[in-house]
């Protein structure tokens, strides 16, 4: 009888692209339901339409190439790129502004640098960065929030809307009949031009129907409902803590210190962690396998330069967010940031950084 | 693919005492249009070529400028080389080139005011563009005068082509028009000109930005390889 040998390795592991995509899905369910429970139907189409464009275009792009699409449209990656940049889009957006930005993040961003593995830029921030450059009044236009029980109590449910109207406000076929009532300001936009305007920031947010209480603040109960995702790929070891650790904490630090200069003039940490995207790229975007830094101390860094850089383009810049820009520039960064954290590897060099005294005596110093 | 540098620039080694035969003017002209296009192989100039192509107009009226002064400079420095010592060749070019485009700013200032306040400060930065101090480093200094002219000439014409064809590609894609701005060239004959696909087309505004530039010229050039490897087939 004969018994098959295998040569190493011996182990053999689930962790492949498939897999590992499909859990970014599953941690992504909580966040889209509870953005969709607060804009509607909007979201939903959002996401339909973006993936659906992802995957022909990856199709597509696979062909002309003359690659074997099913095995690589199966491994979610083009789903999860499509999932991503529709959550960082205004619900109701026309169907052409996604597909534009969707076409930029597939075959510009991801095919033309060498597909899935190649790309040097976050594919969906490349979309986003794109779209909010080349059309700005689209990607600007949030729809109200229909589940405010809030002060102001101008929002009730007769404003959401239906799954019919919004489709076919999506396929700009009508578009709903008062669209500049039902838009409002994002919290972000709202401080940046209140605070432009001078107005102190305390007056700033209670004049905000969504940051005037806690329970009508949808972005933080959103932003709570990704960090649940982000906890469960925390959790299944898919991403590792350095990047939204050093993300969040030097987002948290830079505003806390700029806050505690002047409570009037900046605002507080809490805002700028629970607004625009920062969970969502803490922990879905900024740990993009491919674009993102590989070592350990290169994570903290390219975390802590991302975290700095929303912070500093939210606060001086044009743009309603920064998230996009933040993470492309620290993307250019992170070849150089590699080279220099390189880990140490087993048997080279010394495990404890030695002093430069030739004194014997140093190796005991570091030991205690 | 990287750039070429001067050394890499092949010149045609036969120097004959006559004018150039007709074999020899296809190989300077095909060389100037599509082998050895200053744009898109030589990647030379790509200063100007990148910055000026917001629109049609303005490609095709520094594409213009570039051509003259081109034809121009191979003139005089091929006219000139063999008065011209090795060591003081680089600022003699420079000085030529610098006269030539000072001549034609003020030219363009006189008959076409508005053109040469959009196109501002790319007109004397001609001076800096390297395919024209390349064309007299790798060229004109070492070719009879008549050869030299037609070579300026034609790399001057490929560069324009590249700058009208990805101004003209930004311009459609970026506003959804073409040739608007003609007047400014043309007088007002052209008024009318403009072409416009749609009124309601919203406008592509990241093909005007520089990184449309950039991504054009991109793909102008991966066309250029695709035709290229089809026809060599």
């Amino acid at each position: 009888m004969k018994f098959k040998t295998n040569t190493s390795p011996f182990f053999s592991s689930e962790n492949n692209v498939r897999s590992v995509m499909l859990q970014v899905l599953i941690a992504l369910i909580p966040g889209t339901l509870v953005v969709t429970y607060f804009y509607g139907w909007g979201i939903l189409i959002n996401v339909t339409l973006s993936v659906f464009f992802a995957l022909a275009l990856e199709a597509l792009a696979l062909i002309l190439r003359k690659r074997p699409v099913l095995p690589f449209l199966g491994d979610f990656s083009a789903l999860i790129t499509g999932w991503l940049l529709a959550l960082a889009l205004p619900p109701l957006i026309p169907w052409w502004v996604i597909f534009v930005g969707v076409f930029f993040a597939i075959i510009v961003a991801k095919h033309l640098y060498g597909g899935l593995g190649y790309n040097p830029f976050n594919p969906a921030m490349v979309g986003f960065a794109v779209l909010i450059i080349s059309f700005p009044l689209e990607m600007t236009q949030w729809i109200q929030a229909g589940h405010i029980n809030a002060v102001s109590n101008t929002l009730n449910q007769s404003q959401v809307l239906s799954l019919l109207d919004s489709i076919k406000s999506v396929l700009v076929i009508t578009s709903p009949p008062d669209w500049d009532a039902i838009t409002m300001a994002t919290p972000l936009d709202a401080v940046k031009t209140g605070l432009r305007a001078g107005t102190p920031y305390t007056e700033v947010i209670s004049k905000s129907p969504y940051l005037a209480n806690t329970t009508s603040n949808t972005w933080l109960w959103s932003g709570l409902a990704f960090t649940l995702g982000g906890l469960w790929l925390l959790y299944k070891k898919v991403i590792h803590w350095q990047i939204p650790a050093a993300l969040i904490g030097s987002l948290i630090i830079i505003s806390g210190l700029f806050h505690l200069f002047s409570s009037d003039v900046y605002a507080t940490p809490l805002l700028h962690v629970f607004s625009g995207a920062t969970i969502l790229a803490a922990f879905f975007i900024a740990t993009d396998p491919v674009s993102a830094s590989t070592t350990p101390t290169g994570k903290i860094l390219y975390g802590v330069g991302i975290g700095l850089l929303i912070y500093i383009i939210r606060t001086w810049g044009n743009y309603p967010d920064a998230v996009a820009f933040a993470v492309l520039i620290m993307n250019m960064a992170v070849p150089t940031i590699d080279y220099y954290t390189q880990p140490r590897t087993f048997g080279y060099g010394s495990a404890i950084r030695k002093s430069h005294s030739k004194q014997p005596s140093t190796k005991e110093e570091n030991k205690s | 693919m990287t750039g070429t540098t001067l050394d890499d620039i092949k010149v045609p080694q036969k120097i004959d005492g006559g004018s150039c035969s007709t074999a020899d003017c296809r190989k300077i002209v095909m060389d100037g249009l599509w082998h050895n296009n200053p744009g898109l192989v030589q990647l030379l100039g790509l200063c100007p070529l990148l910055a000026v192509t917001g629109n049609f107009i303005n490609g095709l009226g520094l594409g213009i400028a570039t051509i003259i002064t081109l034809t121009a400079s191979n003139t005089i420095i091929s006219f000139t080389r063999h008065w011209v010592r090795k060591e003081i060749r680089i600022p003699y070019y420079v000085l030529v080139i610098a006269s030539i485009v000072t001549v034609i700013d003020l030219t363009m200032y006189a008959v076409t005011p508005e053109l040469h306040h959009i196109l501002g400060i790319f007109i004397p930065l001609i001076v800096t563009n390297c395919v024209i101090i390349g064309r007299a480093e790798a060229f004109a200094s070492k070719n009879k005068i008549s050869r030299a002219a037609l070579d300026g000439f034609m790399m001057g014409l490929g560069f324009t082509l590249v700058l009208v064809v990805l101004g003209g590609m930004r311009e459609f894609i970026g506003s959804g028009t073409l040739f608007s701005e003609a007047s400014l060239m043309f007088g007002d004959i052209a008024k009318d000109w403009t072409f416009q696909i749609n009124k309601d087309y919203r406008g592509f505004l990241l093909a005007i930005l520089p990184p449309g530039a950039f991504l054009g010229m991109g793909l102008l050039i991966a066309l250029k390889n695709i035709i290229d490897k089809k026809t060599a087939n």
